[in-house]
C-alpha cells in the first residue's frame, strides 16, 4: 500500500494496472502500453504525474540561491512564467536530481523535482536555502496532469475559461502561466507538444473526467517511459545519478559555464572535465534484430565489455528496440549488446529517436 | 480476473494445452501470463520438426516488460508453429487461447498429460500469484 494521488480511484475505474513507483501507487497502463504510446504520438493522452514534488521558493535572495544551487543558470529566466531544465549537482559534480525551475518574479520561483528523490531533494534544498534566507514550501494540495500529443493543446483549450484559454494560447514552449487557480505550463516529457496543468487537488477528478470525455486518453507510466526514451530524454537514476556527471549523461548543454564567476555546487569538481575530452559519453542504440534492449545489458566492442545500457525498451514508433548506453568516448558505428546469452549488433546513433511523431531513423 | 477455459489443461509455468486430436496438442500461454507480461513485441518459436522434451525452454515471448521462456508441457515433435505471430505478436495479448497459440506438438508420452492442471486448479494457482 503506497501513497495515492487524488486520481487513484479514477485509475482503478479505468482498469489501470497499478504498480509501486517511488512509494506511490501509480497506473502502469490501462490495458495496452503500446496503444497508449500511439495515442500520444498521434492524438492526445493524459498522465497523472501528481506524485512529483512541487517546491515553491520565496525570498529576497532566491535568484542568488538558485544561481548557486543549480548547474544551469537561472539568469536565463527573466520573464514571468519562463521555465528552465537543469541539474542540481553535489560537490563531486554528480547529479542529485534533474528538474524544471520556473520564474515568477524576483522573490518567487518554483521547481518541479522527481518523486523518487523527494526526501533527499527536500533535505538538500532546505540545507542550502537557509543561508540565503529562502523559504522552501512544498505544495501538497495540488495535482499535476500532463496532457500531451499533437491534439493536446486544443483539447485543453476547450476546457479552460476564456481568460485561461487566451493566456494558454499565447504560451511559447517552455513557458507557463497561472490563471484562475490553474498553473498551465507548455512543457512535457514525451517529445510532443502539450501542457502540464497543475490544478487544486479538489478539482483534479473533475478536470481529468472532462478531459477523458472529450477524447483525451489516459496514459500510464509504461508509455511515459517509452515516449521519453524515443524523445531522447534522460531519466534520473537510469541515465544519471549521484555518481555520474551531467557531462557523461548527454547533459553538457544544461551546465551553464558562463559567466565564469558564477559559483554553483559541483562547478569546482566539473571544471577539469569541462574542456577535456570526456572518458565516457551517453549514446543512443538501435537494435535491428529481433530482441529488446534493456537496462544493464552489457555493450561489447572488440570482444570486451566497455559499457552498459542505461535505459532500453521497444520503440513502438520505430518497431524495434532502442536504448541509451554509456560507452567510452571514442565508440561509434556498431557495437554488440549482450542479451539472453547472445550478442546482437546495435547501431550507435545520436538521440532523439523520434521527433514530432516521426522516426528520425529507419 | 484472468480467464482459463475449462476444456484446456494447464502447466504451472502458465502454458495451456489443447487436444487437437488424440496424440496432437496445441500449446500457448495463459491469459494470466500474457496479462502479467503486458504488450508482446517479439515471439520466438521452435522450428517445425524439432524434437522437444517436457519442461524444456522451447519458445520465448518478449514483451515491453520482460523476455520470458516458454516451457513445453509435453515431449514430442513440433508439427506446426503459428507464423502469424512473427508480424502479429499482439495476438498473444488479444486472443491467448485462440489466434495467439504458439505451436502444435505430436506428443511422444501421453502420460505427461496427467501431470497438468485442470482449469479450476490453474485459476487457484494463478490467483495466488496476484498480490
Amino acid at each position: 500500500m503506497g501513497a495515492k494521488t487524488a486520481l487513484y480511484q479514477e485509475h482503478l475505474n479505468l482498469g489501470a494496472k497499478v504498480v509501486d513507483f517511488a512509494g506511490w501507487d501509480m497506473p502502469l497502463h490501462y490495458g495496452s502500453q503500446v496503444e497508449e504510446h500511439y495515442k500520444v504520438r498521434g492524438d492526445a493522452g493524459m498522465f497523472d504525474v501528481s506524485h512529483m514534488t512541487f517546491v515553491d521558493l520565496k525570498g529576497e535572495r532566491v535568484r542568488e540561491f538558485l544561481r548557486y544551487l543549480l548547474a544551469n543558470n537561472v539568469d536565463r529566466l527573466t520573464t514571468y512564467g519562463r521555465a528552465l531544465y537543469t541539474c542540481m549537482l553535489n560537490e563531486q559534480g554528480g547529479v542529485v536530481d534533474d528538474l524544471i525551475v520556473y520564474y515568477f518574479d524576483e522573490t518567487y520561483f518554483r521547481m518541479v523535482v522527481n518523486a523518487g528523490t523527494h526526501d533527499k531533494d527536500m533535505a538538500w534544498i532546505k540545507r542550502h536555502a537557509t543561508s540565503f534566507d529562502v523559504v522552501v514550501e512544498e505544495l501538497t494540495d495540488v495535482a499535476l496532469l500532463a496532457v500531451q500529443g499533437p491534439e493536446a493543446r486544443s483539447r485543453v483549450h476547450n476546457l479552460l475559461s476564456e481568460t485561461q484559454r487566451e493566456k494558454a494560447e499565447a504560451l511559447a514552449p517552455f513557458n507557463a502561466v497561472e490563471s484562475e487557480g490553474f498553473f498551465i505550463s507548455r512543457t512535457g516529457y514525451t517529445g510532443e507538444d502539450g501542457y502540464e496543468v497543475m490544478v487544486p487537488e479538489d478539482q483534479a477528478v473533475d478536470f481529468w473526467r472532462r478531459l477523458h470525455k472529450i477524447g483525451v486518453h489516459p496514459i500510464g507510466l509504461g508509455a511515459r517511459d517509452t515516449l521519453r526514451l524515443e524523445a531522447g530524454m534522460d531519466l534520473y537514476s537510469a541515465e544519471m545519478d549521484e555518481e555520474t556527471s551531467p557531462l557523461e549523461a548527454g547533459l553538457k548543454w544544461t551546465v551553464a559555464w558562463e559567466p565564469q564567476d558564477r559559483n554553483f555546487i559541483g562547478r569546482e569538481a566539473l571544471e577539469p572535465q569541462y574542456n577535456a575530452t570526456p572518458t565516457r559519453k551517453l549514446v543512443g542504440l538501435i537494435l535491428d534484430d529481433r530482441g529488446v534492449l534493456r537496462g544493464h545489458q552489457r555493450v561489447i566492442v572488440d570482444g570486451e565489455a566497455v559499457g552498459e545500457v542505461t535505459s532500453g525498451s521497444f520503440s513502438p514508433t520505430l518497431g524495434k528496440a532502442i536504448a541509451f548506453a554509456r560507452v567510452p568516448y571514442d565508440v561509434s558505428g556498431r557495437v554488440l549488446v549482450e542479451m539472453r546469452g547472445k550478442q546482437l549488433p546495435a547501431r550507435v546513433v545520436k538521440p532523439p529517436f523520434v521527433r514530432h511523431g516521426k522516426a528520425c531513423f529507419e | 480476473m484472468s480467464n482459463a477455459p475449462s476444456h484446456l489443461k494447464y502447466a504451472k509455468s502458465h502454458e495451456w494445452v489443447e487436444t487437437v486430436s488424440e496424440g496432437t496438442y496445441r500449446i500457448g500461454i495463459s491469459d494470466h501470463a500474457q496479462d502479467l507480461l503486458g504488450d508482446m513485441v517479439f515471439i520466438e518459436l521452435p522450428e517445425v520438426g524439432q524434437t522437444i522434451s517436457a519442461q524444456d525452454e522451447c519458445a520465448v515471448v518478449e514483451s515491453v516488460k520482460a523476455a520470458s521462456d516458454v516451457y513445453s508441457p509435453l515431449s514430442g515433435e513440433v508439427i506446426e508453429i503459428n507464423e502469424a505471430l512473427v508480424d502479429g505478436p499482439d495476438l498473444v495479448n488479444r486472443d491467448p487461447y485462440g489466434d495467439g497459440w504458439l505451436f502444435t506438438v505430436k506428443a511422444s508420452d501421453l502420460s505427461e498429460l496427467d501431470g497438468l492442471l485442470a482449469a479450476d486448479e490453474y485459476i487457484k494457482l494463478s490467483a495466488d500469484d496476484d498480490h
